[in-house]
């Protein structure tokens, strides 16, 4: 079964805001984390520059030989990025369905500051059951 | 994988408010009371009208600024080619996803960076009159202020005034909305510059 390794929110700015690991192989520590998700941050910006053609959004989709990156970057700059197993389907529609619990449990708290680290537990267990779903049966959402 | 396609405010809203009709109708005058508390708690507290629309913008750009990934999200739109797709966008699936009114969008300046988005109807004057006392009071300034958060998230800059308001005797609501600039977001490569 084709499972998602990790899965990373950044902010605007290029920091960390979530981070979930789903896998038992290639676990960091915190600090390897927000060091991978500014790379990406900065990747992601360099890669607009790099493109030939006007009006490119960035990298969606990277792949190496053990995992695929795909990359969702809203229009308001936040990125979602899950590292996931070569070859799985449907992750672009995950991401999305990601933002859509960030803007549905994450936002609407009113005790959660823009730009900060996420910890609101509807938005976590959302996410854990839409996951556990995925992982589960390759459905399409 | 192709793009889904946009979908319409009128199918969004369905979809969010779900089951009958008159459930709805609750739900909108609890809305609308709920407003009218607020305006009415703003007033008490701050005494001075001005005051009231300043507080009122600000509350409205706060919400505005986290409605605005919630519209992205929900509606699945693309980017916008230009500004008049913008205004277009903000009065037909916007105004119509969260506060159930479509609005219409005239006036346009000759740069086509200033349109007038005119509303009809809207949910928060159900019920409302204005008292001689108060009659510089913008009682939805909260809208300007969401439009002006959210179009400042999208890297826009605008001006969000109010031309006609139905409360003070015109027969419709006329928001202006001037697009000052665009700032998008630059990652800064060139230091020598």
């Amino acid at each position: 079964m084709a499972a998602i390794y990790s899965l990373y929110i950044i902010n605007k700015s290029g920091g960390l805001i979530y981070y979930k690991n789903y896998g038992s192989a290639g676990r960091m520590d915190t600090n390897d984390t927000l060091r991978v998700a500014s790379l990406w941050h900065s990747m992601h910006a360099i890669s607009q520059q790099l493109s030939p053609v006007s009006g490119c959004s960035g990298i969606e989709l990277l792949q190496a030989d053990t995992f695929d990156l795909h990359c969702f970057q809203s229009l308001t700059g936040t990125k979602f990025f899950a590292v996931c197993e070569p070859g799985t389907q449907q992750i672009e529609s995950l991401l999305k369905y990601v933002y859509e619990l960030y803007t549905d449990y994450v936002l609407k708290n009113p005790f959660y500051e823009i730009e900060m680290p996420i910890q609101c537990e509807l938005f976590d267990m959302n996410l854990t059951q839409s996951v556990q779903k995925d992982r589960v049966a390759l459905l399409g959402q | 994988m192709a793009p889904v396609a946009p979908r319409s405010g009128d199918a969004i809203f369905a979809n969010i408010e779900h089951v009958n009709c008159s459930w709805t109708v609750q739900n909108a005058e609890l809305f609308t009371l709920t407003y009218g508390a607020i305006v009415r708690q703003l007033l008490t507290d701050l005494e001075e009208v001005d005051e009231v629309n300043k507080q009122l913008d600000q509350m409205g750009y706060n919400i505005g600024i986290r409605l605005i990934d919630e519209f992205l999200a929900k509606s699945n739109v693309s980017s916008c080619v230009d500004f008049r797709e913008t205004a277009e966008v903000i009065a037909k699936v916007g105004l119509k996803m969260f506060i159930g009114v479509t609005a219409s969008v005239t006036n346009w300046n000759a740069e086509g960076t200033c349109c007038s988005i005119v509303l009809e109807d809207n949910p928060l004057v159900d019920f409302v009159e204005l008292p001689d006392t108060y009659q510089g009071l913008h009682y939805c300034n909260i809208l300007s202020g969401v439009i002006r958060g959210a179009l400042d998230m999208v890297s826009m800059k605008a001006e969000v005034t109010w031309l006609r308001d139905a409360l003070r005797g015109d027969d419709v609501f006329e928001l202006q909305v001037k697009l000052l600039k665009q700032v998008p977001e630059e990652y800064p490569y060139k230091d020598d510059e």
